[in-house]
């Protein structure tokens, strides 16, 4: 992305968290930024890399995001890092050291807690992290005070020499609120100063650095305690009393707005004395937090007598409507009813894979083959566990296909022992995590048929530039890395090293069918790009000629979404034998000529699309 | 907070679901009033379910709004705007477009798209105003302008005037040249006599 002029200072402006962490970012005088991208935190460093005099970059995976923000707070630079839940368990090897040997520069690093799970394989909850790292965690609850506690954590983290955690949840990373920005400061940093004792964690410098730590973690306790993050807000009705943080703060007002609040921005170390103060002016308290009972548990071990996960939810987010009744219910009272009208019932509609999407051939041709187990991985593909094609068994965590199948290989049980075993991994997801799999599927001599989709981009987060494409966050050149001969490096045989385009079915059909066979390891990348990156090139739209379309409903298990049902029937074959027929039509003005359904129609009923009229248009959407 | 607006915008991923409950929040934030907007969106750019919340007056605090408590409910999709019904308020209003966009599960036979959503809605009676933006859009020459019709259908169900919101839709076409901005005042204005039109059969 380009640089643009920041909007100036005192500007009242709609901004995400993501956007108003970046401005913060910015207004820091951070020189170094880096991530790797994730939902919902992926904003942040998109944006960031629009800001001028300041240095971004998409990393590998978040624990070299994490390394490369903390080389730049060695060298006394203000520095960045960001990434979604999951991937501070990628980056915590580096955390869990950071912690002793601390920073000179300022280090942030934010994390985004997928609450409600709107695009993640768990919900866990980071500010665990805090607890285990003795790292001070911030907590905004909306946009502006993301962005003011940003600029906290960067003075925070100087004057403490602490590395911040600034913990998000999408309800913060994805809502657009007001806020007011401010001017942007210059921090110079000194450079790297050599400090052995500090900076090279061996066992005898770690030891001494321990308790330091610990001598770190009371003082930041009485931060908190004095912190203006941490305050009372003393209400009319005592029947309750809230302590509260992040989004469920705002919840808890908006249900609540007569009931005294403590809110806590710096929630960890958690302020004991202020709890208690909270504590002395109501008849109970109740801990609201998303989503462990972090607080709750070390409250109690304080012996403060109060409620939370015993009349709260454990799991998603603390919205009224889940707050209201609970609260109702402990006062006794009739729990206040909906005043809507009942929900009508309406089909699911799963995301779906995009028109002429590349992943549709591997799938189409995945769902072909019989006896199989596909291990899969983390990106777009793993919609091939849905329908038409249901060709995908397993998903964990990235780059877990290649482990998982090796295991699944070598722990074959009686009723698989014949089956052939596949992994399914994105081109970033490899290079993120992958690689180490396959080079210990290589190394273990395992049977696994790997099938590398090779997009050219981050395709679920919105196709960000990554090694795989030869780009830069900026959009600049870089080297670009080359797949066969990288696999080849790690030990794969070449023969079994096979590059075919997913949009010629015959010859990936036969690719695999032959590789499968193979008792070693195979590897097989498709090299078409995401049809939502500047890549790929849209050819020329296909439609259907209905008297020729026999129903046979062979395109439709391809899955493509520019495939629309006309009518429905029933023949009786031959032998008896009564099957459905689904005629169709192509959304010719959505398609983009890939061409695959074409493969699988018998009657060849499928030809270009030729308009009677120029203006000719029959979509159906609204909009782009 | 009783006192808030909040609208609720459906639809499905790639419709422009999003932008336009961003506009609506920057005319909002033009008059003064606070704001947030948020989705309910998984992953929203891949046809899913989408359905962004605009909440607006003078403090808003959650973000989402409340099942039961939607004042207008705009429906860039048939069959969304009937998954939504329960999130509006008694007396509250819904805004529909006719499109309909059949997903995959459906074109495969897994689930059946509703006959007729809007007699649905009728039913359930709530009160909703129906017209068909695409065709507005496409008589207008791009059926990319539906995303401003739709923002015109709702410009008579706002607390503020219509040339606010109006102002804040041109305002992102500027850069793109007089001729874009004409076609967009002009689809505005169709989607705001659509529902008029609509209004005045009813009554």
């Amino acid at each position: 992305m380009a640089a643009v002029m920041p909007a100036p200072a005192a500007s009242r402006l709609l901004m995400s968290g993501n956007e108003a962490v970046a401005r913060a970012v910015w207004e820091s005088g951070v020189k170094v930024a880096a991530a790797y991208p994730g939902t919902p935190s992926t904003e942040m460093l998109e944006v960031i890399s629009t800001y001028p005099d300041l240095y971004a970059e998409w990393s590998v995976n978040e624990k070299v995001s994490l390394e490369v923000a903390i080389g730049a707070a060695y060298a006394g630079s203000r520095a960045f890092c960001c990434m979604k839940h999951v991937g501070m368990n990628v980056a915590s090897d580096a955390l869990m050291t950071l912690t002793l040997t601390g920073v000179v520069g300022g280090l942030v690093i934010a994390i985004a807690d997928d609450v409600g799970l709107s695009s993640s394989q768990n919900e866990q909850d980071s500010r665990y992290w805090g607890r285990f790292a003795h790292l001070p965690v911030l907590e905004p609850a909306d946009s502006q005070e993301a962005y003011a506690m940003t600029k906290v954590g960067f003075e925070l983290s100087e004057r403490f020499q602490v590395p911040v955690i600034l913990r998000m949840t999408t309800r913060i990373n994805h809502v657009k609120s007001v806020v007011e920005v401010g001017e942007r400061e210059t921090h110079a940093g000194n450079g790297f100063k050599k400090e052995p004792g500090r900076f090279v964690m061996v066992p005898g410098n770690a030891g001494k650095r321990i308790p330091l730590m610990f001598k770190r973690d009371n003082e930041l306790r009485a931060l908190a305690e004095q912190s203006p993050l941490n305050f009372i807000e003393d209400g009319s009705d005592k029947r309750v009393g809230f302590i509260a943080s992040g989004p469920a703060y705002m919840h808890v007002k908006e249900s609540f707005p007569n009931a005294p609040v403590l809110k806590l921005g710096l929630s960890c170390p958690v302020p004991f004395e202020k709890c208690r103060e909270l504590a002395a002016l109501v008849e109970q308290v109740v801990v609201v937090e998303e989503v462990e009972p972090l607080v709750e548990t070390e409250l109690k071990a304080q012996g403060i007598k109060l409620l939370g996960k015993e009349i709260l939810p454990r799991q998603g987010e603390l919205s009224p409507n889940v707050l209201r009744p609970a609260i109702a219910r402990l006062l006794g009272e009739t729990v206040p009813e909906m005043q809507s009208t009942v929900a009508l019932q309406v089909f699911p509609r799963p995301p779906t894979m995009c028109v002429a999407c590349p992943h549709l051939g591997v799938y189409y041709t995945l769902s072909q083959i019989r006896n199989i187990s596909i291990a899969g991985d983390i990106g777009c593909y793993t919609l091939g566990a849905g329908h038409p094609w249901n060709a995908l068994d397993t998903c964990v965590s990235m780059g877990a296909s290649m482990g998982v199948a090796l295991g699944m290989d070598k722990g074959r049980g009686e009723s698989d022992k014949d089956k052939r075993i596949l992994a399914v991994i994105g081109d970033s997801t490899f290079l993120h995590m992958g690689m180490q799999g396959l080079l210990d599927i290589v190394y273990n001599k395992g049977n696994v048929t790997v099938l590398l989709l090779d997009n050219r981009a981050v395709g679920m987060t919105g196709g960000q530039d990554n090694p795989g494409n030869g780009r830069d966050i900026y959009g600049d050149d870089t080297p670009r890395v080359n797949f066969p001969a990288l696999v080849e490096a790690l030990g794969v045989k070449k023969d079994r090293i096979h590059t075919v385009d997913p949009y010629q079915l015959p010859v990936l059909f036969k690719t695999i069918r032959d590789e499968v066979k193979v008792p070693e390891v195979s590897v097989i990348i498709t090299d078409q790009p995401c049809v939502l990156i500047k890549d790929y090139h849209k050819m020329k739209p296909y439609e259907v000629i209905e008297d020729k379309c026999t129903g046979c409903g062979n395109c439709i298990d391809v899955g493509c979404p520019a495939i629309h049902v006309t009518r429905r029937g029933k023949e009786v074959k031959a032998s008896g034998r009564e099957v459905d027929l689904a005629f169709v039509r192509i959304e010719s003005s959505v398609c983009t000529g890939c061409g695959l359904c074409v493969q699988p129609c018998a009657p060849d009923a499928i030809v270009h699309y030729a308009p009677v009229s120029p203006i000719k248009l029959v979509n159906m959407s609204c909009g782009s | 907070m009783s006192e808030n607006t909040n609208i609720l915008v459906v639809g499905i991923g790639g419709q422009g679901v999003m932008t336009a409950t961003e506009i609506l929040a920057e005319a909002a934030i033009a008059l003064g009033h606070d704001a947030k907007k948020t989705e309910v969106a998984g992953m929203a750019q891949r046809g899913g379910v989408v359905s962004s919340h605009l909440r607006f007056g003078k403090k808003v605090l959650t973000p989402q709004i409340t099942p039961g408590t939607a004042d207008v409910l705009l429906g860039f999709e048939s069959a969304e705007t009937m998954r939504w019904q329960h999130m509006l308020k008694q007396g509250g209003i819904t805004l529909m477009n006719t499109a309909r966009l059949v997903p995959p599960v459906v074109e495969l036979g897994l689930f059946d798209y509703p006959e007729d959503p809007l007699a649905e809605i009728r039913k359930s009676g709530n009160k909703v105003v129906a017209f068909d933006a695409t065709s507005i859009a496409q008589a207008l020459g791009d059926i990319r302008l539906g995303n401003t019709v739709m923002l015109g259908a709702i410009a008579d169900h706002l607390p503020f005037g219509a040339e606010v919101l109006l102002d804040c839709v041109l305002k992102r076409f500027q850069r793109k040249g007089e001729k874009l901005v004409e076609l967009n005042r002009q689809a505005f204005e169709a989607g705001r006599a659509a529902v008029g039109a609509a209004e005045a059969a009813a009554a």
